[in-house]
């Protein structure tokens, strides 16, 4: 989680003084879902993910040298500099991008699923959405066809509480999401998405049961993005107030998580101290690396536009 | 090639060479399956997996909802992940249904992950008017398509090349759409038995001629053919050409004939607004300005939805008289 965290903050500080260009969709607030969910998941399982997706990346084993090049458009970013922030991916890595467009990931992710089952492997496909994607077409057809086939596919929703700039009761008539999977014929839980040992409980489950063949689950994990939609401030639309983004603050899942461990006994404040000195370390290095990275060769433009064909 | 005694050739039609293709690739492949909208025991609603779904059984050949979304997404996590699917979308107009899966998922996921994904899946889909089934079940709309780089499009207009295109569709490592035509379903060639590919991006030359080349793409290659006779009457020796692949398109094949004839009409069913023909014309004045005796001429399908009514129908529908009528408003004859 502090490494989202951390690779968050700066990613963002970057986009605002024009290191890296483009757009950011940035994760701070929902580090716990990625964190959480990616606990059960091996490199062998396949996940898509959200225009928000550099956690789920991070969460998945990602490094952040090849991250930090990839946003700033270098050759040695993870798509040679070709897909940036929103297609953010590493196939080694089972993680089948972020995507673009709200909703693209499910039917993918169920596709991929679709894939296991067919190829008998004991691997799992995850889908990462928002509330947002949640009403889109296409969620709709991966979710009823993941379940219709019983394939080792789980959905897990981040409820941020906004589509883009509009809230949930300005968009959708349910309060949680999770209820749609009774429509589905498929478990719908519903989990508090700031507290990690939550959603790792939930997600054990959910993903155990799409190992064992029992079909998918929608997991809701309930969340707040503590930044804007894109960047850190953004465009500064008056579309929520601070009060509740504070009030959402105060709920922070590291926060949270420090304390618990500190409270138990588990972690001293200096192993805490640590990991953010380690993680800075590691960011300092990664931005380093980015930055000596070249661009890439005007040469390239046409190249991964096609596979070059291979006899079956 | 294990038997080698003398067989007369073999003639199929169209609609069986789809099914022997697809069957000899589900052989071949063992990662191989088909998904769609009634594909299973229903054979599909033109017939042509009947017979599959006994032999390859439901894992194979898998009954989707009605959700072309999915289907496509389907298609899209499946091949990326190992396995190399067929997927039917049973009639091409249904496309709006799925293409955001087709044009920002399936055809630039390779590309935006910079080469690490690759995308081998097949889709099978029908295309045409002429059996009155109206403006949302008729259209050809392959030019949507051409326009996404990182797919390639073919078009059969007979059931050998249906087969040997299928075939190397299945056996490319991209996505590559086999856009069908439901006219042409009973049409018979001599199809080999053996399994054989049809090369993507090849065009064929079919006939041979002197004066004028007809490009024609899919079905129209008939039409093309039926224009001969009148046209020769004129005077005019028109050599055929069978575009067959639009993505890739057989830009040299097109111009070394263009040397040959100095005139040039390109024919579509698809409405010639904004159609192929387009792409096809403007490289050939690009490339071969130099060469060319009168203007690049094109038959499509007028600015109009495909009627219901088959007295409109016929009306709307490229034909060899209308290719005889433009060679003639083209030439002045």
């Amino acid at each position: 989680m502090v490494r989202i965290r951390r690779f968050e903050e700066e990613a963002g500080k970057m986009m605002e003084n024009g290191k890296i260009p483009g757009a950011l969709h940035l994760y701070v607030g929902q580090e716990a879902i990625a964190s959480g969910v990616m606990q059960h998941l091996s490199e062998l399982d396949q996940i898509t993910s959200t225009h928000r997706g550099h956690g789920h990346l991070i969460a998945k084993g990602g490094e952040f040298s090849r991250m930090f090049a990839e946003l700033y458009g270098k050759a040695t970013g993870y798509c040679r500099g070709k897909g940036g922030s929103m297609h953010i991916s590493n196939m080694d890595l089972g993680m089948l991008g972020a995507n673009g467009i709200v909703g693209g990931g499910p039917p993918i992710a169920m596709g991929a699923a679709f894939s296991n089952k067919f190829r008998k492997t004991k691997q799992v496909a995850v889908a990462f959405f928002g509330d947002g994607a949640s009403n889109e077409g296409s969620f709709h057809e991966a979710a009823n066809m993941a379940a219709l086939f019983k394939l080792p596919c789980v959905f897990v929703c981040e409820n941020n509480g906004y589509g883009e700039y509009t809230p949930q009761a300005n968009h959708q008539a349910v309060v949680d999401v999770a209820d749609r999977a009774a429509g589905y014929g498929m478990p719908g839980v519903v989990v508090d998405g700031m507290d990690v040992i939550a959603v790792y409980e939930a997600a054990e489950e959910a993903i155990k049961r799409a190992r064992a063949g029992d079909g998918p689950t929608l997991l809701e994990c309930k969340t707040y993005r503590f930044y804007d939609h894109v960047g850190v401030r953004g465009m500064g639309l008056t579309y929520r107030t601070d009060e509740e983004l504070e009030e959402w603050k105060k709920r922070d899942a590291i926060k949270g998580f420090e304390e618990r461990l500190l409270q138990i006994g588990t972690l001293t404040q200096k192993a805490i101290d640590a990991v953010y000195a380690n993680t800075n370390a590691e960011i300092e290095e990664a931005i380093q690396f980015a930055e000596d990275s070249p661009f890439p060769h005007p040469d390239e433009l046409l190249e991964d536009v096609y596979s070059v064909r291979s006899e079956v | 090639m294990s038997e080698a005694k003398e067989q007369k050739p073999r003639k199929l039609p169209y609609v069986a060479a789809i099914t022997e293709g697809v069957r000899q690739v589900l052989i071949e492949q063992e990662n191989a399956f088909v998904a769609g909208e009634d594909v299973g025991q229903a054979g599909s609603v033109f017939g042509y997996y009947q017979g599959l779904f006994d032999e390859f059984g439901k894992d194979r050949i898998i009954d989707t909802p009605i959700s072309e979304k999915g289907i496509i997404g389907l298609g899209v996590g499946a091949s990326a992940t190992g396995c190399r699917p067929i997927l039917d979308l049973m009639f091409m107009d249904f496309i709006g249904e799925c293409m955001d899966e087709i044009a920002n998922q399936m055809a630039k996921m390779r590309f935006m992950f910079g080469g690490a994904a690759t995308l081998p899946v097949t889709v099978l889909t029908m295309a045409g008017a002429g059996i009155n089934l109206a403006a949302q079940h008729s259209q050809s709309l392959e030019a949507w398509l051409a326009h996404l780089p990182g797919v390639k499009v073919v078009m059969p207009s007979n059931a050998y090349d249906a087969k040997g295109l299928i075939i190397a569709a299945a056996r490319d490592d991209n996505p590559v759409f086999v856009v069908l035509n439901k006219m042409s379903l009973a049409l018979q060639a001599e199809v080999p038995e053996e399994m054989y590919e049809v090369p993507i991006g090849k065009a064929e030359i079919v006939r041979e001629g002197k004066d004028m080349t007809i490009l024609a793409i899919g079905r129209m290659v008939h039409e093309a053919l039926a224009a001969v006779e009148p046209l020769k009457e004129l005077g005019v020796d028109a050599e055929v050409i069978d575009v067959r692949s639009i993505q890739p398109f057989d830009t040299d094949t097109a111009i070394e004939s263009l040397r040959k004839t100095h005139r040039g009409l390109i024919v579509h069913e698809a409405v010639r607004f904004g159609g192929f023909g387009g792409e096809i014309a403007a490289q050939l004045q690009e490339l071969a300005f130099d060469y060319l005796d009168a203007p690049i001429a094109r038959v499509g399908a007028p600015f109009s939805p495909v009627p219901f009514s088959p007295a409109l129908e016929k009306v709307y529908l490229p034909n060899a008289e209308a290719i005889v009528a433009e060679v003639r408003k083209t030439l002045g004859i």
